[in-house]
C-alpha cells in the first residue's frame, strides 16, 4: 500500500479540511466556548454536525451503523481537528471508546454505538491513575459482588469526563497492581451511584476530571469483552488512541508551522521581511523537515494498524514520540518567531502551544514512548 | 500482474543459476566493488564471472534500453530484480559514476549517437568516469567556478583546477563543468567530456581525516578538448553554455541517492545492536546513552517511513520537486548522529585506528567519513536554503 492518501482518502481530507476550517475554527469553537467558560469545553452542535458527515462513527463497523473505515481515515479527521484546535469528543469517543465498545458483545454495541454515531452521546475513557500515563500499573479494583462488581479507586486526566454519558474504565479484577493480566474494562454510566467527578479546566481550555469510585455497583453487563481479559482491549484502545493523538499532533504542528511561515512573510523589521533572515529561514526549513517525517511516521503507523500488522504497536510509539518532539518544536518556534505578539492572548499561536502541551501528556509523552520503543526493541 | 510474477520466478531462477556464492557475501572493502574501466582488474574469478553474465544480459544497467547496453526493464520489473537481488544479498555487478551520474544526464540531454556510444561503454564497464564539479574557490557556490575553456574553433583549450574529484586517479574519462563564457554566470558553462590521459591533465590524491584517499585534486594545463568525437557525438552534453542545466539536474539526482531513499541499513534502528555491541566488551549501556539511542531509534524509524513515503510519491509524481533536498538534509544528519552514538557505545575500543579487533579501525574511520555526508552533494545549510526558497517560499532566500 503506498504511503500517501488514495483518491477516497483525499476526498475525505478535502471534506474534513473544509468543514473544520468553516465550522470548527478557533474563533467559532475554541475561543467561543472558552470565553463563555463552558463547562464542557466543546460544542454539542458541532458534535452533531460531525455526526451528519459520518465522522463520529468513522471506526464503527457498517453493521453497527458506522462508516467502517480505518485509522488512516480517522487520522485524516484528527489532523484537521489539530490544525484548527477544534475542541470535540472525537479522539476519546470516536477513537478510544469506539475501539473498546467495538469489541463488546451485541448488547453492549447496541447500547452505546447508535448514540455515538448520531452525535447524541459523548464517551470518556478513564485509564491513568496518577499525573503520568502508566497503564502498565492499574490499581483501581472491581470486586465480584452478587451478579456484578463493586468498583473502587481513583482515575486521573479523564478528558471530558463530566460531559460524558458513559466512561470506559480500566479496573483490576484479579492479581496485583503491576500484573499484565487480571484487568477488566467496564462501561460505567454517568449517573452510577458512588462515582464522583472533580472537574478541572486545563491549560488548553479543555476540561478533565479526577474521578473517584467509591464502591460503585455495576451489573455484569457493564463488562466490555471478557472478565480478566481487559488488557487486550485496553492495548487495542491505547494503540488506536496513540496513533490518533499523533495524527492530531501532526495537525497542531502543521497549523502552528503554517501560521508562523505566513508571519515570516508579513512582519517587517530593520526594513526587511523577517523571513529574509537566514537565522529564521534555516529554523523554519528544519521544522518543515521534522513535520514531514513525523507525518509520514503517523500515516505509516495507521496503515500498519489497519492492516493488522503486529508492528503497529511499535510504530504507534514511534509516531507518538516523534510527533511529541516535533509538535513541541513547532509551537515553541512559533511563539518565538512571532515575537511579542506571540505572547498575547489575542493572537492564536499561543493556543497551539497550549493544545500541544495537553496532547503531549495524553496517552504518554515522547519520553514514555521512546522508552517503550527501546523496551520493545530489546534494550 | 501475472506477467510480473512470471518475471519474478524467472529472475529467481536466473540469479540462482548465475550469481556465484561469493558474490552473495556482503561487501567488506573497496576492492570487493568492481568499478570497471580500461585498467580494471578482478579480485576473483567469481567477481569476473558475475560481472560478465550481468553485462551480457544487460543487468549492469537493467533499466536502460537494450540499445544502450541495458535490459530495457520497466520500473516494476527493475524493482523486482532489485528485490530479488537484495533477497539473496547479491552484490552490484558493476559500480560507477557513469551509471549513477553521467548515464542519467546522457539519457536526458544526450544525442542518440552519444547515448549509443557512451552509454554502451559504461554498461559494458569499459570506461570508468569521474566527476569534475567543485573547485578550490567554488564549493557550495558552485556556479562561481573558474576553470576556463578557450574556444579554438573545433576544440577548446581548458585551464584550471577541480577538487573532490572522486577516484580521479583511477578513472579514464571525466565529465567536467567548464566555463566557456566569462560574461554569463549561469549560461556560460559547458558540460564537457574528455579523456583523463589527455596531455596536461593530472591528479593528486587528497588524504582525508579518515586516513583514506577516495578524492583527488585535478589539474588542467592547456588540455585540448575536442568538440566532437564523431558524427552526432558532441564532446559535451546538452548545449554549449547550457551545462548548468545538466549540472542542476544531476545534483537533484545525486541528492536523491545520498538521501538514502533507496533504503539500506543506515535507516535502521540501532539500539538493540548497540546493547549487544557493548556486551562484547563486558559493558552495558549507560542509562542516558540508552535514552539517546531510544530517541535516535524513534527518529530513524520515522525517517524510514518518510523514505518509503517519498519513494511512493516520486513514482506517481506527487512529491514536491524540492523534496529530495529535505530528504538529503534529514538523512545525512541522522547518519552522522548514528555514527556518533556507535562511537560512544564502543568506548575506547572504537578509538583503535589499526587493530584486528576493529578490522583496521573501521568504527573511527567510518565515523569520520560520515562527516562528509552533510557536505558533499550540497551542504545541509544549502539544503535548508533550498527548502526555505522552493518549498516554504520565504522571501529573498
Amino acid at each position: 500500500m503506498p504511503l500517501y492518501h488514495d483518491e477516497d482518502q483525499a476526498m475525505l481530507a478535502e471534506t474534513a479540511s473544509g468543514f473544520m476550517a468553516d465550522e470548527g475554527n478557533i474563533a467559532k469553537q475554541l475561543r467561543h466556548w472558552r470565553d463563555r467558560d463552558c463547562p464542557d469545553g466543546f460544542g454539542h452542535d458541532l458534535w452533531k454536525q460531525m455526526a451528519e458527515l459520518g465522522f463520529n462513527g468513522i471506526l464503527v463497523a457498517e453493521e453497527d451503523g458506522g462508516l467502517g473505515m480505518g485509522h488512516v481515515e480517522a487520522g485524516i479527521v484528527l489532523e484537521e481537528i489539530g490544525r484548527n484546535l477544534t475542541p470535540s469528543p472525537f479522539l476519546t469517543s470516536s477513537v478510544l471508546a469506539a475501539t473498546a465498545i467495538g469489541k463488546g458483545n451485541d448488547e453492549m454495541r447496541g447500547r452505546y454505538l447508535p448514540g455515538l454515531v448520531s452525535g447524541e452521546s459523548v464517551y470518556a475513557v478513564a485509564i491513568d491513575e496518577s499525573a503520568k500515563h502508566r497503564p502498565e500499573r492499574i490499581a483501581t479494583k472491581a470486586e465480584k459482588s452478587g451478579n456484578g462488581f463493586k468498583l473502587s479507586g481513583k482515575k486521573d486526566f479523564v478528558i471530558q469526563g463530566a460531559s460524558a454519558d458513559m466512561l470506559v474504565v480500566a479496573a483490576r479484577t484479579s492479581g496485583s497492581d503491576n500484573d499484565e493480566d487480571g484487568l477488566t474494562l467496564f462501561a460505567v454510566p454517568k449517573d452510577a451511584k458512588g462515582m464522583d467527578q472533580d472537574s478541572v479546566r486545563l491549560v488548553d481550555s479543555s476540561v478533565a476530571s479526577h474521578v473517584t469510585f467509591d464502591g460503585v455497583e455495576l451489573d455484569g453487563d457493564a463488562v466490555i469483552g471478557e472478565v480478566d481479559g481487559g488488557r487486550e482491549v485496553l492495548n487495542a484502545m491505547l494503540t488506536a488512541g496513540r496513533i490518533g493523538a499523533a495524527a492530531e499532533g501532526v495537525g497542531v504542528a502543521r497549523g502552528a508551522m503554517d501560521m508562523t511561515v505566513d508571519y515570516l512573510k508579513q512582519r517587517k523589521q530593520f526594513g526587511k521581511l523577517i523571513g529574509e533572515f537566514q537565522a529564521l529561514q534555516h529554523r523554519a526549513a528544519h521544522l518543515y523537515s521534522e513535520v514531514e517525517i513525523a507525518r509520514a511516521a503517523t500515516i505509516k503507523a495507521a496503515q500498519l494498524l489497519d492492516a493488522g500488522a503486529p508492528s503497529a504497536d511499535l510504530m504507534a510509539s514511534v509516531a507518538k514520540a516523534k510527533v511529541g518532539k516535533t509538535a513541541g518544536l513547532a509551537v515553541r518556534e512559533g511563539v518565538q518567531m512571532h515575537g511579542g505578539i506571540g505572547m498575547t492572548d489575542e493572537y492564536d499561536i499561543g493556543l497551539f502551544m497550549k493544545r500541544d502541551r495537553a496532547l503531549q501528556e495524553f496517552l504518554g509523552d515522547a519520553y514514555y514512548h521512546a522508552n517503550r520503543v527501546a523496551e520493545m526493541s530489546g534494550y | 500482474m501475472a506477467d510480473l510474477e512470471k518475471f519474478r520466478e524467472e529472475t529467481k531462477a536466473w540469479l540462482e543459476a548465475n550469481c556465484p556464492a561469493e558474490m552473495r557475501e556482503p561487501v567488506r572493502d573497496e576492492d570487493d566493488v568492481f568499478w570497471g574501466g580500461r585498467n580494471a582488474t578482478f579480485k576473483s574469478d567469481a567477481q569476473k564471472q558475475w560481472f560478465e553474465v550481468c553485462r551480457d544480459k544487460g543487468y549492469t544497467v537493467p533499466a536502460w534500453p537494450e540499445a544502450y547496453g541495458g535490459a530495457g526493464l520497466d520500473p516494476a520489473e527493475a524493482k523486482v530484480l532489485r528485490e530479488e537481488m537484495n533477497r539473496i544479498g547479491a552484490r552490484p555487478p558493476l559500480s560507477s559514476f557513469g551509471i549513477w551520474m553521467l548515464g542519467p544526464a546522457l539519457l536526458k540531454f544526450g544525442t542518440e549517437e552519444q547515448k549509443v556510444h557512451f552509454l554502451g561503454q559504461i554498461a559494458r564497464g569499459e570506461i570508468r568516469w569521474c566527476q569534475g564539479y567543485s573547485e578550490p574557490g567554488s564549493g557550495s557556490d558552485l556556479v562561481s567556478m573558474q576553470t576556463f575553456g578557450e574556444d579554438k574553433g573545433d576544440h577548446w583549450v581548458v585551464n584550471g583546477q577541480k577538487i573532490w574529484t572522486s577516484y580521479a586517479d583511477k578513472c579514464d574519462w571525466i565529465f567536467c563543468l567548464v566555463r566557456t563564457d566569462k560574461e554569463n554566470k549561469y549560461q556560460g558553462i559547458t558540460f564537457m567530456l574528455f579523456d583523463m590521459e589527455s596531455q596536461g591533465a593530472s591528479t593528486k590524491p587528497i588524504k582525508l581525516i579518515s586516513g583514506n584517499s577516495p578524492f583527488c585534486e585535478t589539474f588542467f594545463d592547456d588540455v585540448k578538448v575536442s568538440k566532437s568525437y564523431g558524427e552526432g557525438i558532441p564532446g559535451y552534453v546538452g548545449e554549449i553554455n547550457r551545462g548548468w542545466d545538466v549540472a542542476k539536474y544531476l545534483l537533484g539526482h545525486e541528492r536523491e541517492m545520498i538521501s538514502g531513499a533507496g533504503g539500506g541499513d543506515r535507516l535502521a534502528a540501532i539500539g538493540s545492536a548497540m546493547k549487544r555491541h557493548a556486551a562484547k566488551t563486558g559493558d552495558e549501556l549507560d542509562p542516558l546513552l540508552r535514552g539517546e539511542l531510544a530517541m535516535f531509534d524513534v527518529d530513524a524509524l520515522a525517517y524510514a517511513a518518510m523514505g518509503e513515503k517519498f519513494l511512493d510519491e516520486i513514482k506517481v509524481g506527487k512529491a514536491h520537486p524540492a523534496q529530495p533536498n529535505m530528504m538529503k538534509y534529514a538523512g545525512t544528519e541522522l547518519n552522522k548522529r548514528r555514527h556518533e552514538l556507535m562511537m560512544t557505545t564502543g568506548g575506547s575500543r572504537s578509538l583503535e585506528w589499526e587493530s584486528d579487533d576493529t578490522d583496521g579501525g573501521k568504527p573511527s574511520r567510518n565515523w569520520l567519513r560520515t562527516k562528509a555526508n552533510s557536505i558533499e552533494g550540497g551542504t545541509s545549510e544549502v539544503m535548508l536554503n533550498v527548502i526555505s526558497k522552493r518549498i516554504l517560499d520565504l522571501p529573498g532566500a
